[in-house]
């Protein structure tokens, strides 16, 4: 046998791992010895905060994640909501944030391959994906390289795999500069009663391996690059990031769905961050079982791997089953067909511990729960940050009012905060599976559901993903709240109900105070709106040390809403869809100027309370734009958001590939131009009609305020104030050529 | 019977079947490739759009390869209709039953989206529900869909009428702005010289719903149905 040439384990080692040296003497106390390298590996990993949650555990267990039509709440892989006629979808957000910083292509890559590998585990094939980007200035080299690098990842991934892309954000701001942000999202579709979980029961049933190869990549990418603030030896840790192959995790797909016809699957789980140590201390750990492992099973694509590399890679497309015993040669005839690797490398024990030799020797052999269930948990010191009141204090009146309003609409449809995505979602496909009804572009994304055998339903699925890091700076909490309700009113502007949320909450470095007030405020404010709009949160993930130099990013606690459509026979998107329609506006506008792209953009600064958030109203006008979409009132919607009514309604206008229908309104409320036109009070819709009377009497109804706006048509935004004077007017062809552009402008790109 | 060859990679295999018979009422089904013969009742060969065996190599290059390909072959020398879409027109390109070679796109950018196509030649059994100049609103999702040919080989195309569709702008002009990916001539589809073999970058599977983008990919996909004598 060969000797291994192993490092001595003591405190300085665990330290080196990332653990403190309280964990350490935890460890120590739970062995009642020294552990191998090997273990003290499995433990430095479990216990990171990417994996144990240690940090957050204690907040995130106030969110409300019940309701009757949750099938499967966070805990699994992903979370599960039925949908009716025995379907369920499947869906969770995560985060790659780290990775795609040191690494964008590879980093955004396996952060999608990561995602659907959560969805199809689960047993649904995955359908739609979004993705929530966020970088620094697009001014900036650094950023455009990281902007090309993270769509062509998303791209050279997700088109592979024949998943499409049908939405997201794509965000800047300077305090992503030293942290970019990728969240992907993906939503699958299941028979309700044909859901798998990742548990490892029946003592005596085969562990199988299936996928790739093991090699060394990825080892500590969940420890030491995900679960740390970044330095200037960040661009060292490029190893830890792995490299996708997103071919083998379409034959992986394919495989496991087809397995999952039978029933020879007890478990499966895929192996993700800290990948064979994880994947089986959770199959193990949910079943209260235990499971032994024989490593020189393990397919290898490297030699002379060590059991401790073995067990921490974290090499993409591998998935970890338990099936039952003596159905092996049906499960590996599967793999076999799509030329992957399987291989039994273990079985169930029921003995709770995890037992792994390599070359006939022991080198793991610990206690499952301990490790997986009984990490730390910290209550975290927090304190609300000395500047927050400064930040929050603008005197409007000192606020120089806006004198040129055409300006400022041009401007703002220019920056690439508010300028078309084009460029980025062009770059995905956004048709395959034929289901998109409406893509990328509009408020939320529309999806047909498909059964498992392919055969169409009435039904479809709504997804939009949002979040406004400014106002959660200025105000976690009720930052956190505007967000779940502006995705949530997405969702049904399309005329969906909204069911669930998943979540993806990214913060600077939690064992800074002010940094877990930040997130204990978010927290409180995602559970507060969820509770109240009825919308459980069943998945997610969070995503701490987002900090670099000490610079933490804003708070971005993004949010994912999933709508379900009854009958998609009627719905609409954001689109003015011809001329001669009424434009109404739903909603109030309030003097409210805090945090708005047009203070930030016109004025250079970002103060104030973000706009307040009435959740009541918005139930009532989530409830009325369904009835309203499904009499056919309603022809398209779209929320008021970033850069206010003057930008909704420039973006109304502009069709998918060229200026569109023009529109022709008067606003006559008395408040200053800059809160009518940019401001962004919230639980605001401006729709399109050919039955005004109809909705405003079911708004009346409703007590939703609305107001007829003016009417489309013509080849010009035109927006009068009391009078018939023009505050705006602009040949549309101008505005979309500004908004469409933009990106690609600064990028050298615009044709 | 018309065999969708399912490659590993092929992702619009399934859109493909679902097109032909849930929209078309044609019988349509998944053909493993490693099958060693299509099945017996084949009349019409597609192979879908994806990503066949990765495309790590170049676009296509492997799937000629697959056991199903030999028979393929046989069916088009014996003047069987052949329709490749995308990687599929990538895979016809790389075994040598359509002239030419699909490379990357000169932004070197995947594209997923609607463009317009001129027909330049209609008739069966591939384009016989259109007349030449008719404008088609089909979308495309490539990154290697360059379609290239050298100089002396693309006359010959052109002289034969093997070119099928262009890109072109909304009023049908062919123009270099028209263009997506650089292809020469704006070639978007091509045919064999005999005209039983045809392969576009297009995707007329994803163009039979009103809902879904529109219809126009019915031109195509019907004329193929047309020329077999109806749906079955």
């Amino acid at each position: 046998m060969t000797k291994r040439l192993e490092p001595t384990v003591d405190l300085a080692l665990a330290r080196d791992h990332g653990l403190t040296d309280g964990e350490y003497a935890h460890i120590l106390e739970l062995l009642g010895r020294t552990p191998s390298y090997s273990e003290l590996g499995i433990f430095s990993v479990m216990w990171a905060e990417h994996c144990s949650y240690k940090s957050s555990k204690n907040h995130l267990k106030t969110l409300p994640t019940e309701a009757e039509h949750v099938l499967q709440g966070p805990g699994e892989n992903a979370g599960a909501v039925a949908i009716g006629d025995g379907l369920a979808v499947i869906f969770k957000i995560e985060s790659h944030n780290h990775p795609s910083f040191v690494e964008p292509k590879q980093g955004a890559a396996t952060g999608v391959g990561g995602i659907l590998r959560d969805i199809f585990t689960m047993g649904a094939r995955p359908v739609a994906s979004l993705d929530s980007i966020r970088f620094g200035p697009l001014e900036d080299p650094k950023h455009q390289f990281l902007l090309r690098g993270v769509v062509n990842g998303i791209g050279g991934y997700g088109n592979p795999v024949g998943v499409a892309t049908v939405g997201g954000e794509t965000f800047f701001h300077p305090c992503y500069a030293g942290n970019i942000l990728v969240n992907a999202f993906n939503l699958g579709v299941v028979e309700a009663d044909r859901i798998f979980l990742g548990s490892a029961t029946g003592v005596g049933n085969p562990v199988i391996y299936a996928g790739s190869k093991t090699g060394r990549d990825g080892i500590h990418g969940a420890s030491l690059l995900a679960s740390a603030e970044f330095d200037e030896t960040s661009e060292a840790k490029r190893p830890t990031v792995q490299c996708g192959d997103p071919f083998t995790e379409k034959c992986l797909i394919e495989a496991c769905l087809e397995l999952m016809k039978t029933d020879a699957i007890v478990g499966i789980q895929d192996m993700g961050a800290a990948g064979l140590t994880c994947s089986s201390f959770e199959m193990a750990s949910r079943a209260g079982s235990g499971i032994e492992m024989d490593l020189d099973r393990v397919p290898q694509r490297e030699t002379d791997m060590t059991p401790y590399e073995l067990l921490l890679s974290e090499s993409q497309e591998r998935m970890l089953l338990v099936c039952s015993d003596g159905r092996e040669a049906e499960v590996q005839a599967v793999f076999e067909k799509w030329d992957l690797d399987a291989a039994v490398v273990g079985r169930v024990t029921d003995d709770g511990r995890m037992r792994v030799r390599w070359h006939g020797e022991t080198v793991v052999d610990i206690p499952v729960d301990p490790v997986a269930e009984s990490a730390p948990v910290i209550d975290r010191p927090q304190r609300e940050p000395v500047e927050l009141r400064e930040r929050q204090k603008l005197d409007l009146a000192a606020t120089a009012p806006e004198d040129d309003p055409r300006a400022a609409l041009e401007a703002l449809l220019a920056t690439p905060n508010l300028a078309s995505k084009r460029w980025v979602y062009r770059q995905y496909d956004q048709l395959v599976q034929a289901n998109t009804l409406i893509g990328p572009g509009g408020d939320a994304a529309l999806v047909r559901v498909r059964r498992p055998d392919g055969e169409l339903t009435d039904k479809a699925v709504a997804l939009s993903v949002d979040c406004n890091p400014r106002w959660c700076w200025l105000d976690p909490f009720s930052g956190t709240v505007a967000a779940v309700a502006e995705a949530t009113r997405n969702v049904a502007c399309t005329g969906a109900r909204p069911l669930a949320l998943t979540n993806c909450l990214n913060f600077g470095n939690p064992e800074k105070p002010e940094i877990m007030w930040q997130f204990a405020e978010a927290v409180r404010g995602l559970a507060h709106a969820a509770e109240k709009l009825g919308t459980p949160i069943v998945s997610g993930n969070v995503s701490f040390y987002n900090e670099t130099a000490g610079s933490a990013i804003y708070p971005t606690p993004t949010i994912a809403a999933v709508g379900l459509l009854d009958s998609c026979e009627n719905y609409a998107a954001s689109v003015f869809p011809e001329v001669g329609l009424a434009v109404v506006l739903l909603g109030e506008t309030r003097e409210e100027l805090g945090g708005s792209e047009w203070l930030a953009l016109r004025r250079g600064t970002e103060a104030g309370v973000p706009p307040s958030v009435d959740l009541d109203h918005e139930l009532r006008l989530q409830g009325l734009l369904a009835a309203g979409v499904k009499n056919g009132w309603i022809r398209n919607a779209h929320d008021v958001a970033d850069g206010g009514l003057a930008v909704a309604l420039a973006e109304c206008c502009f069709g998918s590939d060229g200026p569109g229908v023009g529109v022709h309104v008067t606003l006559d409320e008395a408040l200053r131009p800059e809160v009518l036109l940019f401001g962004e009070s919230t639980g605001r819709v401006v729709v399109g009609t050919s039955q005004p009377e109809e909705l405003l009497a079911a708004a009346r109804a409703a007590g939703v305020p609305a107001s007829v706006l003016g009417e489309t048509g013509g080849d010009r935004l035109r927006v009068d104030r009391p009078g018939g004077r023009a505050w705006i007017e602009s040949p549309q062809a101008d505005l979309y050529d500004l908004w469409s552009n933009a990106i690609p402008r600064r990028l050298e790109e615009a044709s | 019977m018309f065999a969708v060859v399912q490659f590993p990679g092929s992702n619009d295999d399934r859109d493909l079947v679902y097109a032909m018979k849930s929209v078309l009422g044609a019988d349509a089904r998944l053909v493993w490739h490693k099958e060693s013969a299509l099945p017996p009742e084949t009349r019409g060969v597609l192979l879908p759009g994806g990503f066949s065996y990765g495309d790590y190599l170049r676009a296509g290059s492997m799937a000629q390869f697959s056991p199903v390909m030999a028979d393929v072959r046989r069916f088009a020398d014996a003047g069987g209709f052949v329709l490749g879409i995308c990687n599929g027109f990538q895979v016809l390109c790389e075994s040598g039953l359509l002239p030419g070679a699909l490379v990357p796109n000169r932004n070197l950018q995947f594209i997923c989206d609607f463009v317009h196509l001129r027909v330049e030649q209609a008739a069966a059994p591939f384009t016989s529900r259109t007349r030449v100049g008719d404008v088609l609103r089909i979308p495309i999702k490539h990154r290697d869909g360059c379609y290239f040919a050298s100089e002396d080989e693309f006359r010959s195309l052109e002289e034969n009428g093997q070119i099928v569709l262009r890109y072109c702008d909304a009023k049908g002009q062919v123009t270099a702005n028209a263009n997506p990916n650089g292809a020469v001539g704006n070639t978007a589809g091509v045919r064999n010289r005999a005209g039983n073999v045809f392969g576009l970058m297009p995707h007329p599977e994803h163009a039979v719903e009103p809902a879904l983008g529109g219809t126009d990919g019915i031109a195509i996909l019907g004329s193929l149905i047309d020329a077999l004598g109806g749906a079955r």
